[in-house]
């Protein structure tokens, strides 16, 4: 065992961690939520990953996603992920993809990966991503953000989380952030998707709800 | 006698929970109504712990809980 990994035991049992070794993760977005994931996915062994963001930094940025500082503004954010992973881990194989996921590169950058995580920030795209996911059979895990609240959650191809959780247009007019709500919803769906990967049990079509400003907790069953 | 809780953002101006005589509360849409939110603002809503929609009648004894949507990354 790598010295870098060693304090994931006994948490993850070794043959866990060669599991997770064995394994590669798309992150969509290398934003608020992209940033958290991407770092933990990296700290924890996550075999390989690939990332993608079209989008640059800017100062409206700063408030809560890890990988932006002020020297990066105007600069990619799926560079500055590929840069920070090879601070974390030269030995990480990252594809960073410079480009916003669409319908027509949906399939190509979802192809060859045990797991998605969605780490975008509007509806519409997340329902895209979901259904291409669903598509190829590639487990989904969900989650977004506004203000004080989270909710997260993975979805298994055909169980139409997405589509419960969204079945109607949805106006979103509150688009606050606070610097700890993206933290805890990366870190719920790493959880997720990390037992997901080593065979653990873990509760699927639910989604988690964390409302940090009440305090608050719920567990969802949507599937 | 019907329970409607209310999560995060929702209770801006309203209160946590409320307790209705059913009176003339037929689904979920007449509660939404009621406090003045829109369809638009609510993905998740359950009775009794099930998520439903909004034409979903609504019977005395149940708990009907509204969560808005949350949508940024």
């Amino acid at each position: 065992m790598e010295p870098r990994y060693v304090r994931n035991l006994p948490a993850l049992t070794e043959e866990e961690c060669r599991r997770l070794a064995r394994k590669r993760v798309l992150v969509v977005g290398c934003g608020g939520l992209g940033g958290h994931i991407i770092d933990q996915l990296a700290r924890i062994g996550i075999g390989a990953l690939r990332v993608a963001d079209g989008d640059v930094f800017e100062a409206t940025n700063l408030n809560r996603q890890l990988l932006s500082q002020v020297p990066l503004l105007g600069t990619s954010k799926a560079k500055a992920a590929a840069d920070h992973l090879a601070r974390v881990n030269p030995e990480l194989p990252v594809d960073a993809v410079e480009a916003f996921m669409t319908e027509e590169n949906v399939r190509s950058l979802i192809h060859g990966c045990d797991l998605v995580l969605d780490a975008l920030d509007n509806i519409p795209s997340r329902k895209r991503l979901s259904r291409a996911c669903a598509e190829a059979g590639i487990p989904y895990v969900y989650g977004a953000i506004q203000g004080w609240v989270a909710q997260a959650g993975i979805s298994l191809p055909g169980d139409g989380l997405l589509e419960r959780l969204f079945p109607e247009e949805i106006e979103i007019t509150d688009k606050s952030v606070l610097s700890f709500t993206p933290a805890l919803c990366a870190a719920m769906q790493v959880s997720l998707g990390v037992k997901l990967l080593v065979g653990r049990p873990v509760e699927t079509g639910t989604v988690f709800y964390f409302d940090l400003l009440h305090q608050e907790y719920e567990q969802i069953p949507l599937a | 006698m019907i329970e409607v809780r209310l999560f995060a953002g929702l209770r801006q101006g309203r209160e946590k929970i409320y307790h209705w005589e059913k009176g003339s509360i037929c689904n979920v849409q007449d509660i939404m109504d009621r406090l003045g939110i829109q369809r638009k603002e609510v993905n998740i809503l359950l009775i009794n712990g099930f998520h439903q929609k909004p034409e979903t009648e609504v019977r005395d004894g149940d708990i009907v809980s509204l969560f808005p949507a949350v949508g940024g990354g």
